[in-house]
């Protein structure tokens, strides 16, 4: 038992002593309590306590039905109940005694409502009787009562019962105390959460009471505003700018003193009203006006450690509203610097961080380090928090390290919930697979950890990403890939798998075992008749298995075995699987209908379902003729059954739909299964009901984009070459590779060791694409384009529009940890044909002509000319011709064609270039 | 499993409550004593989620931060001596204010007990379900001032114990004009504060509160 108690009880008797003191009744009204902790704390075994409980429940119970026991008493009986209750003993018996308490009570006794708070909930039906005494007490004259009442009217109150009081507590909020007019705000808000419709005619007032002169009624009606905004944003822009002058007069220390919490200014206002503005300002102008005060919230979170809550609301906020850029960076800046704090619950503000990371997963590179330590401390939720944040910054570069780590947190993970939002995660994040092996590697780890909490719609998913492919060789290899996968897995012990992992094999390889030219379907059979043994198999796995093999159709000595599990099976208990295993039985018998009702190559074309069963019309018809009830849709079922007054709300919510069934569940009549649409259920109705029934989004991303930032180059470590004013030489360029170490990002401290920062190399990869020196960003420039890579290092390349020349800036980065020594590169002009030339030309649309002056010096003057121009700007003369000389300025996807004639001794130039100012640049650069 | 309560609103999106669910006080050696729940459970679920609470919480470590993520819910925890104070959050809720809604709470205790230690609010749990049922109504904050929470308590007080209500003339002239505060300092007196400081050595000090 409590030490502290133990110790402590020897000073009980002086302190209950003080009972003598007029004033003091707050011990001695509870000595009988008193008396009843201190039997507690002195027992030694459960099994006391409970004898002792039992014992004072009794009398407890003996007391509260007696006519002689006092109000008082009755009061104090309560407070014990209480106590009881919350050691976990049941008191019902009490909850009666105190509604009667409540009603009968005069001001003295109203604080039982407290019991009759903590004993009953919202739904409980002796809710019932307390309506009357709330009534009573809303109209009484006394403050305390009122306040009681009100007290307990926003804690609970049944649902029906909201209009027999509503004109009472509308009333008031025009009360002259600001303590009764805050309570009945938020009694509204409470009857807006259960009831909204009752509420709608005083929507007005609630205006009012945000601009009550007293901060905490206008605070309290936050709460409502915060939900009704919550549900409409648009209809309350207009409050935009009320709500901004709140929080700078908040911000601004305009409240009373006693507002401030450790000299932080109302700091639960200001959350709320930040939470407000981010929905005010989602993707909207309105957010303009909260630019100002937002700076001067994050101003102040800097200044103060000690309200990161309040920084934590107002980056959330900031990264909500309509972006303005530099508030953005401040924004992470902040949360940077708190990421950084030793103290552990800041690295909590990771979470901050991940806001930051979703407009812009660059921001993460500053913080890796902090990332890396936090992704192994030993708190699991700061680990947690962290995978959190790897999650939103997964690109196709850096997915299988993330995802290791992942599968890692799930191997030691026990808490059901983190492990299904976690392998979600996971599954999702696995369509970014490198390639096939990896992709059903990840995937089998994702069976095999969530188990059976897995969501649905992640096997589904899978299973569709299967059958529908975009390439019919990648298609068959990732198909076989599985195919060798599961077999080998079944080959090893299987009893450990997951149902629905087993469900999975059984599906692929019914469809695509047969890809494996090698495997006997006779082998696979063996290997699924295993799992129908096996005791921990589930009949809906059973029934995946029974697919499988009627799509199998083994020959020789499988037959026979097809034959004996059929047999056993259409004798089963459970109807799926009979009916299963009479398809099994039928097809089995009957290779030429088992082929066309399980056509193998059909799989990928959409199958015409008459969702209507309107072939069935007959069939019912006849039914109904013979008297059959006709059919209800399931709500009308539910809608029926609970007028009859049983409560069936449970189920109606949580019906689990399994895959097997899936193709009846969803069909308009349950009233009959044909056979035929049941079997190709499993196949085909895949991809028909990709519509309805699962949760495709992600499918695409794998197979069709190359990763979702779309960008390959540079890792942080990235020294970047410029070469400056137009296009160098090749060799210049090579030259200039050897200076280097111009890193962009602050280099990991020399303590931290190699393997963090490999980590870190591996987790960031391809975030930090497109970051051109700083001194070129704000210049217009092409895409950075990959040019090659090789090992560890990758050439990229764009143009940059200076104002007076075009720059052709190269990128090199080193993805290794190694120094870059010497690197030669060479630059080469693409060839160009004269058609080609042609071509292009006429595609062109933004030209320049002028006439230039001509070189003499001796030779043919046009070609001297020329000469000139092609050591100058690395042009490429394509084809020169008697009198126009065709000649072409080429570079990297930003071609530019120069076409030369000689008129009136002097050089025509005309220039034509998809880009609209780089003709004008060259010309001047000709000139 | 606890229900989250979800609105819908008017373009499909769920409306998040930013609603406590429950708070649970509870002793180093687990005796729970004090729950509030913000949410309607059956008694079962209550005692499940209590005993899987008080298990996780106590198992760990000093060192380890003050939230946890439990099954759809945020748990946000904080020691104060003997006592832990343990509010469940949603999950776009914001953990670190929820830490000062412990911290606020603990204060006002403090302030009203003077002093407060886990013996206060064992024997006096009523009043402690007071004070939170000034601060927090149906789990969202309702009254932030220090000031004006402890008004409330302290009027309701005067009139439960009979001071105002009934026997006002057998009163000397100098409470019945003193105000609550002060009239709670005259009668509880210098000497129980003595002897509880003497006497419980893990008393939670109020210095010491602010440990993040």
């Amino acid at each position: 038992m409590s030490d502290v108690v133990e110790k402590t009880l020897t000073a009980l008797p002086s302190l209950l002593s003080l009972d003598s003191q007029p004033g003091s009744a707050k011990l001695s009204s509870n000595s009988k309590l008193g008396n009843l902790i201190r039997g507690i704390t002195e027992l030694t075994s459960k099994h006391e306590e409970e004898k002792l409980i039992q014992r004072e429940l009794l009398l407890i119970k003996e007391q509260v039905s007696s006519p002689n026991t006092t109000m008082r008493q009755m009061k104090e009986l309560m407070v014990r109940a209480i106590y009881c209750e919350m050691l976990g003993y049941g008191v019902s018996f009490s909850y009666i005694h105190a509604i009667k308490l409540a009603q009968q009570g005069n001001v003295l006794e109203k604080r039982v409502y407290l019991a009759v708070s903590l004993f009953l909930n919202e739904g409980h039906e002796l809710l019932l009787l307390l309506v009357n005494t709330v009534l009573k007490d809303l109209q009484s004259t006394n403050l305390i009562e009122v306040c009681m009442a009100l007290t307990v009217v926003s804690q609970m109150f049944p649902k029906d019962m909201i209009p027999a009081i509503l004109p009472l507590v509308e009333e008031k909020l025009n009360h002259p105390r600001e303590i009764i007019r805050r309570k009945a705000v938020l009694a509204l808000y409470k009857f807006y959460l259960i009831a909204p419709n009752q509420v709608q005619h005083i929507h007005n007032k609630f205006r009012k009471a945000l601009c009550d002169k007293d901060p905490g009624v206008m605070s309290a009606s936050l709460h409502i505003y915060l939900q009704l905004i919550q549900e409409n944003p648009e209809g309350y822009k207009d409050l935009a700018p009320s709500f901004v002058t709140i929080l700078k007069q908040v911000v601004g220390g305009k409240l009373p003193m006693d507002f401030n919490y450790h000299s932080v200014p109302a700091p639960w206002l200001q959350i709320h009203l930040l939470r407000i503005l981010s929905l005010l300002g989602k993707n909207d102008q309105t957010s303009e006006i909260m630019y100002e005060i937002l700076d001067e919230s994050l101003r102040r979170a800097e200044m103060n450690h000690n309200i990161t809550y309040i920084l934590y609301e107002c980056v959330k906020c900031i990264y909500t509203i309509h972006p303005k850029s530099g508030l953005l960076e401040k924004a992470a800046k902040c949360i940077g610097n708190f990421v950084l704090s030793p103290k552990i619950n800041l690295k909590y503000l990771l979470k901050a961080l991940t806001y930051v990371v979703q407009q812009d997963p660059k921001l993460a590179l500053q913080h890796q380090m902090t990332i890396i330590e936090c992704l192994d401390h030993s708190d699991l939720i700061i680990k947690r928090e962290t995978l959190e944040l790897l999650f939103r910054i997964t690109n196709d570069q850096n997915v299988t390290v993330i995802v290791e780590k992942m599968l890692d947190f799930l191997r030691i993970s026990e808490d059901d919930h983190t492990t299904i939002d976690l392998v979600g995660k996971v599954a999702e994040l696995a369509e970014y697979a490198p390639d096939n092996e990896w992709f059903i590697d990840t995937m089998n780890t994702v069976f095999s950890l969530g188990g059976d909490l897995l969501q649905p719609d992640i096997p589904n998913s899978f299973l569709k990403l299967l059958s529908e492919f975009d390439s019919v060789e990648e298609d068959k290899k990732l198909r076989l890939f599985a195919v060798n996968s599961y077999i080998s897995l079944l080959q090893g012990d299987s009893s450990k798998l997951p149902q629905r992992f087993l469900q999975v094999i059984c599906w692929v390889l019914g469809e695509y075992s047969h890809l494996r030219e090698d495997l006997e379907p006779g082998v696979v059979v063996r290997l699924l008749a295993k799992l129908l043994d096996m005791k921990s198999s589930s009949s809906e796995t059973k029934c995946w298995v029974l697919m499988a093999m009627t799509k199998l159709c083994p020959g020789g000595a499988a037959l026979a075995l097809v034959h004996d599990v059929s047999e056993t099976y259409s004798s089963s208990l459970d109807t799926m699987l009979r009916q299963r295993a009479q398809e099994l039985q039928i097809l089995s018998q009957d290779s030429e209908l088992q082929a066309k009702v399980l056509p193998r190559s059909a799989s990928m074309e959409p199958v015409e379902v008459d969702s209507s069963l309107s072939f069935l019309d007959g069939f019912v018809s006849e039914a109904l003729a013979a008297g059959a009830a006709p059919y209800k849709p399931p709500h009308q079922r539910q809608e029926e059954l609970s007028r009859s007054k049983l409560n069936l709300e449970p189920y109606g919510l949580s019906l689990p739909i399994s895959i097997s069934s899936c193709s009846i569940t969803d069909r308009q009549s349950p009233t009959l299964l044909s056979i035929s649409s049941g079997l190709s259920g499993d196949s085909t109705d895949f991809s028909h009901k990709g519509s309805t029934a699962l949760k495709l989004d992600g499918v695409k991303r794998l197979w069709g984009r190359d990763g979702y930032l779309a960008q390959k180059e540079q890792t942080e470590e990235a020294p970047r070459i410029e070469a400056a004013s137009a296009v160098r030489s090749a060799d210049q360029l090579g030259d200039n590779n050897a200076l280097n170490s111009q890193t962009p990002n602050p280099t990991p401290s020399p303590e931290c060791d190699q393997e963090k920062q490999q980590l870190a190399s591996s987790l960031f990869v391809g975030l930090a694409s497109q970051s051109t020196p700083a001194e070129l960003s704000a210049l217009s420039h092409s895409k950075v384009t990959l040019l090659f890579s090789k090992q560890n290092l990758d050439v990229s390349a764009c143009h940059v529009q200076k104002e007076d020349s075009v720059v052709l800036v190269v990128f090199i980065s080193n993805c290794s940890d190694s120094f870059l020594h010497q690197i030669r590169l060479q630059v080469d002009s693409e060839e160009l044909e004269t058609e080609e030339y042609g071509a292009m030309w006429l595609a062109f649309s933004h030209d320049t002509k002028q006439n230039l002056t001509l070189i003499h010096d001796g030779r043919d003057p046009l070609a001297a000319t020329l000469d000139v121009l092609k050591r100058k700007l690395q042009l490429h003369v394509v084809e020169i011709i008697v009198e126009a000389i065709v000649a072409c300025c080429l570079q990297q996807d930003q071609p530019c064609l120069m076409h030369c004639r000689m008129h009136a001794g002097m050089l025509a130039v005309w220039l034509r270039s998809p880009v609209p100012d780089l003709p004008d640049c060259l010309l001047y650069c000709c000139q | 499993m606890v229900e989250v309560r979800l609105l819908i609103s008017s373009d499909g999106n769920t409306v998040q409550l930013f609603m406590m669910q429950f708070m649970l006080l509870f002793s180093r050696q687990g005796k729970l004593r004090l729950q509030k729940w913000y949410v309607p459970l059956s008694d079962k679920e209550k005692k499940k989620i209590t005993r899987e609470l008080v298990q996780t919480v106590l198992a760990r470590k000093p060192k380890m931060c003050s939230f946890l993520e439990w099954r759809d819910l945020k748990i946000v925890y904080k020691r104060y001596a003997s006592l832990y104070f343990c509010c469940a959050i949603e999950d776009q809720d914001n953990e670190l204010i929820t830490l000062e809604i412990i911290h606020r709470y603990v204060e006002l205790l403090d302030k009203y007990f003077g002093s407060v230690c886990e013996l206060d609010i064992i024997f006096n749990f009523e009043k402690a379900y007071f004070i939170l049922d000034e601060f927090l109504l149906g789990g969202e904050a309702q009254e932030t001032s220090k000031k004006n929470v402890l008004k409330a308590i302290e009027q309701a007080d005067l009139l439960q114990e009979g001071i105002l209500g009934k026997t006002p003339h057998n009163m000397s002239p100098a409470l019945v004009t003193a105000t609550p505060s002060e009239y709670k300092w005259f009668q509880v007196g210098v000497e129980r504060r003595k002897l509880k400081r003497q006497q419980l050595p893990e008393l939670y000090c109020p210095n010491e509160v602010r440990t993040f």
